[in-house]
Order: C-alpha cells, then structure tokens, then sequence
C-alpha cells in the first residue's frame, strides 16, 4: 500500500494514528477496476445502499412499534395515521424489502450470467449466497411483525415446515415457537431477532467486500486484467457510475412508494391476526414464491421442505459444478441458451408458487423443480465437459496483453 | 533467529508430541464442554415459560352442544374441535378398511370407550399448521364429510383422519378425560 501525501494536517496526524485516509484512497482512488464494467455492475453498491436505508428507516419504526400480541397491530397502524412522516418511513421500509431482493436478485443473476462465482471468487460467491439466506430469515420475520393475518399463517406455515424432521421436529418447532403455537413469545423473539441480523448482514457485506477487493471486480468478458490499460480507478469514475444508477433506482422506488405503496403486499395483512381462522389462500411475499413452488411440488412433506432448502444449498457448490474455465457467457454460446432458460424457470417457479396447489399448477411446478435442479446439476457440468467457448480476446483493451504503451492503444 | 529456537529446544532435550498433544486436546475437549454448559441456558430459555405451560389445560362443557354439531375451544393457542357426531358419521368412519387410510387408525382408539359420540381433534391440519373448514354449518367438509382444509386442500373424513391431499397424519386428539358425562378437561 503506497501511502498518499495528505495536505491538510489534521487528516494527516489521524491517518498517522489510525490510516482510514489511506485506506479509503487504496480501495477507492488506486483500487484498479476494470474499464468495461458495464450498468450491471451497479447492483453491488445498490444493494449496500438498500441495506443502509433498511437500517434507517428500522431503527426509527422501531421506536414507535410494539412487538405484544394485544398492540402490535394497532401500533403499526398508529404509525400509519398518527406518527409524523410514520407513513412514509414504513412504506419505505416495506418496499424497500421488496427493491432489495429485486437489486440482490439482478446481482446474483449478474454473478451467474458472466461467471463471477468462478476462481478465484468462490468464496466472495459464497459470502454472497450467505447474506442471502440471512435477507431471507430477516425478511420473513420483520413480516411477521405487523402482526396481520399474512404475518400470524405465514409464520405458522414457515415454522411447521421444520415438524418435517423426523423425531426432533416436534421439539424444534415448540422451541422456535417458545410454546404451542405462534404467539406472543413467538413475536418477541421474531422482533429481536429481525433487530439483530441487518447488522449481521452489515458484518457479512464487509466479508464479501474484503473478498471483493482481493482480485477485484469481474467483468463482461471474464477475463483477467493483464495490463495497467485494462483498469480505471474506482473513485471518480465508477462512483459517479454508481451515484447515476442510484439516481435511477430511487426514482423508481420513489415512484412506487408514492403511488403503489402496497402493490407488492397482500389486503390480508391488513386484518389482525386471528389463530383461529386461516385465510382462504396463504401466499408469501414474492420473494419467496420460487422456493415455495419448490416446497409444494414435492408431494411428500419431509421432502418438500427438503428439495426447497436444497434449492438454495446448490447456490454453495456452483462454483464446483460449473466446471467450464471461462467466465462470461458472451463467449459460452450454449451456457449462453441455458442461463436464458433458467431465469425463464426461476420466473415460471415464482408464478406457479403464486398459484393455488391444484392442476395444472401442480405437474408445472414439478417439472419446473425437476429443470431448476437440472441446470445446475446436469447440465452445468456436462457444458463443462463439451460446450466449445468462443475465442476470447486478448485483453480487456484489446491488442496483446504485454503492450501497455500509448502506441497500441492508438491502433485499436 | 529459528536456528536459535531449535537449539534451545534440543538442550532441553526431545519435544514429547504424544503429551504434547493430549494436553492440546484435553484442554479443546474441557473448553468444548463448559462452552455447551454456558450455552444450554440460552437455549432452553426460548422453550415454553412456566406460565405458558401453565395454561395448558382447560375444562369444557359438552351440555349446550346438539348431535351433529361442532365447537371450537382454543387450547394452548390452537384451536380444539368437539364435535357431536351423529350415528351415520360414526357408522360412516367405522366402516372404512384400515387400507384405505393414509394414517391407520381406528375410529374407536380416537374416542373414548362408551362415548362414540364425542369426538375431540386439535383442529391443526398436520401439513403446514393451516386451520381446516368443517366447523361452520355452511363450511365446506371436504369429499369425505369431516374437514377440509383449504390451504393445500387435505381433506379429513368424520373421524379427523386424512384421506386425500398433502397431509401426512390425521387430526391428533389432543391428552383430554370425561370429568362427568356432560364435562370434558383437555391437556
């Protein structure tokens, strides 16, 4: 790490003491990141920034809600009708959920199309999959909290699939629940825990950027930097690039939370919840509704909750199942077919778990598992084996890796 | 500088490994064991609280319910049915074979000895802990005139076993005794 000169004294005698300065110019202004990243590579930062307005906007719903069977209702509700700005700052935390899983989702959809899990990113990958799962767990009991009927059946339903487990099931499921059923202790616990784990995420964001930094970005042509042309400082080139993307992302959030705030939710929601009638028709959030076509297309229950946890665990071995030495799909012309195909499968998955459990949902949804399973099971390592890549460029600047003089850059 | 080191170590003569090792593992192994006794509390405090199990029983009154009607009492948070049922529904649950049913079970060891009429279930369908329809005079029963429930539509016939759909056990009648004729206490 070259140290820089500092001029204002106060920035040098801290840096000198405790070198953030230093650290932020080495990962931001000399941290080399390839040149042709293109608008897909702004997802990474989106995401971090979705989660700081997650964390903000929760901190300060949570001065004014009451995790108490008898209150919590009424206490969002307050939040809506009473509380200054309580509105906005809810609606901007209950979409604000929806828009991070569709940032994360378009960023990991990014990781598989050009191959950013390969070597040497698996575990930058991992980490990744990691702070999924902890959005998932987080997701679902912060919509636990509102304490509707969707939050009272979609808890129930979530922890009675661990009744699946033989023998210990019973006693997992009363320890989760810390009684017989969902109720207040049930709430408690839900409410601490989803206090808890953005900041769990936050920890594992810093893994992943720690991961991140050590071999730098991918890029659209998946290959390696070989030479000083291939690569731009990040700060100020990809912080404006990412500053416009956000500018982007919030006016479209803006847009929803002003004039749909509740499109991406359910009306049952907003009937308190009553343990002793269950909605005509129980739906997760949207979210989840691949994983939940998974979990029903298995007729047996133990499996089912099975095949919907395998769904997920596959994402840890992918860097090993794809066994092809090139990244982007741009230069894997049957990968390329096959990547199309299954976002069109994960797409059918959520629209058939949006469905009810009765024909033809029912055989679509297997057939859907059966293909989701397929692709990284089968077909991944098979195209490893035989798919003939095209060839791939030199460089990221074109031209032979070793010349980095002004001269071959002129003759692109 | 690990010249030196090596030295040192050899005037003290050889470097025992095999105690060397037990005193590395002994120590992981009592470390390993006063953390899981440290942890155990934690975990045990999130198991139901003495005055949630507390609440675990409660006695109900059979003396308003009419043949062929269904009432509902909430028990440890569930919902508890007791239905009247009449002599066809128990005709009707005596005469299955035992092959048909996706849990075996006999309509007589779900009810107590002389009172076929009562039928007591938690009213919890067994797949995902939905409440199953079947209570109501206007509730859909399901194909086999019990529950129905509507989630992922399991239906259960008129001694709350499942007959069709993705559940895997029937209804299960909850730990309950007849206090007087017209008295039950369940839990």
């Amino acid at each position: 790490m070259s140290n820089p000169e500092f001029s204002n004294p106060i920035v040098k005698w801290v840096d000198y003491r405790l070198p953030i300065f230093s650290m932020m110019h080495h990962e931001l202004h000399e941290y080399p990141t390839p040149k042709n990243l293109n608008y897909w590579w702004n997802f990474g930062s989106l995401a971090g920034i979705v989660l700081g307005i997650m964390i903000v906007s929760g901190i300060v719903l949570a001065m004014n809600y009451t995790a108490h069977i008898d209150y919590a209702f009424d206490s969002v509700e307050r939040i809506m009708r009473d509380v200054n700005f309580g509105w906005l700052i809810r609606y901007i935390h209950m979409n604000g959920a929806s828009f991070f899983f569709i940032v994360v989702y378009i960023h990991m959809f990014r990781g598989l199309y050009y191959g950013s899990y390969k070597a040497p990113r698996e575990i930058l990958w991992i980490l990744g999959v990691v702070i999924m799962l902890l959005m998932m767990a987080t997701a679902f009991m912060g919509y636990v909290l509102p304490w509707g009927q969707m939050s009272f059946w979609g808890a129930t339903v979530i922890t009675n699939l661990f009744s699946a487990l033989p023998i210990i099931g019973e006693y997992i499921v009363t320890w989760l629940w810390g009684g017989f059923g969902v109720d207040n202790p049930t709430l408690n616990r839900f409410f601490s825990l989803h206090y808890l784990l953005p900041f769990a995420i936050a920890g594992v964001v810093i893994l992943h950027l720690a991961a991140l930094h050590q071999h730098g970005s991918n890029n659209p042509l998946g290959i390696d930097i070989k030479k000083k042309g291939d690569t731009i400082p990040f700060h100020p080139y990809y912080t404006i690039k990412d500053l416009f993307g956000l500018g982007v992302f919030l006016t479209i959030f803006v847009a929803v939370i002003a004039y749909a705030p509740n499109y991406m939710g359910h009306p049952d929601n907003y009937i308190p919840a009553n343990p002793l009638v269950t909605p005509s028709h129980i739906v997760p959030e949207w979210y989840f509704l691949p994983f939940y076509a998974i979990l029903r297309a298995v007729p047996d229950k133990l499996f089912g909750v099975l095949a919907m946890f395998a769904a997920i665990a596959v994402l840890f071995v992918l860097p090993w199942l794809d066994r092809s030495p090139i990244r982007s799909a741009k230069f894997r012309p049957v990968y390329f077919i096959f990547f199309w195909v299954f976002l069109a499968d994960c797409i059918l998955l959520g629209y058939c778990g949006a469905m009810p459990a009765e024909p033809p949902w029912v055989l679509i949804s297997q057939l859907a598992t059966a293909y989701y399973f397929a692709h990284f099971l089968v077909i991944l390592p098979i195209l490893g084996l035989y798919e003939r890549p095209v060839d791939l460029p030199l460089s990221i600047s074109g031209g032979s890796p070793d010349d980095d003089a002004p001269a071959a850059q002129a003759a692109e | 500088m690990p010249d030196t080191a090596h030295e040192t170590n050899d005037s003290h003569g050889d470097v025992d490994e095999g105690r060397r090792d037990f005193l590395y593992m002994a120590t992981g192994a009592m470390g390993a064991v006063g953390a899981a006794a440290a942890v155990w509390p934690f975990i045990d405090s999130m198991n139901p609280a003495a005055d949630t199990l507390a609440l675990s029983s409660i006695e109900v009154s059979l003396a308003p319910i009419e043949e062929g009607q269904s009432v509902t009492f909430k028990w440890r948070g569930k919902p508890v049915f007791v239905r009247r049922r009449t002599a066809a529904e128990i005709a009707e649950a005596r005469a299955v074979p035992m092959d048909d049913l996706i849990d075996p079970e006999a309509d007589d060891e779900r009810v107590k000895d002389g009172k076929d009429e009562w039928l007591v279930l938690v009213g919890v369908c067994t797949h995902l802990g939905c409440i199953p329809l079947g209570q109501k005079a206007g509730d859909a029963k399901g194909e086999y005139g019990g529950w129905f429930c509507p989630c992922h539509g399991s239906h259960y016939d008129t001694s709350g076993r499942i007959r069709k759909g993705p559940a895997p056990l029937n209804l299960p009648v909850p730990p309950y005794e007849f206090l007087s004729d017209t008295q039950i206490k369940i839990g």
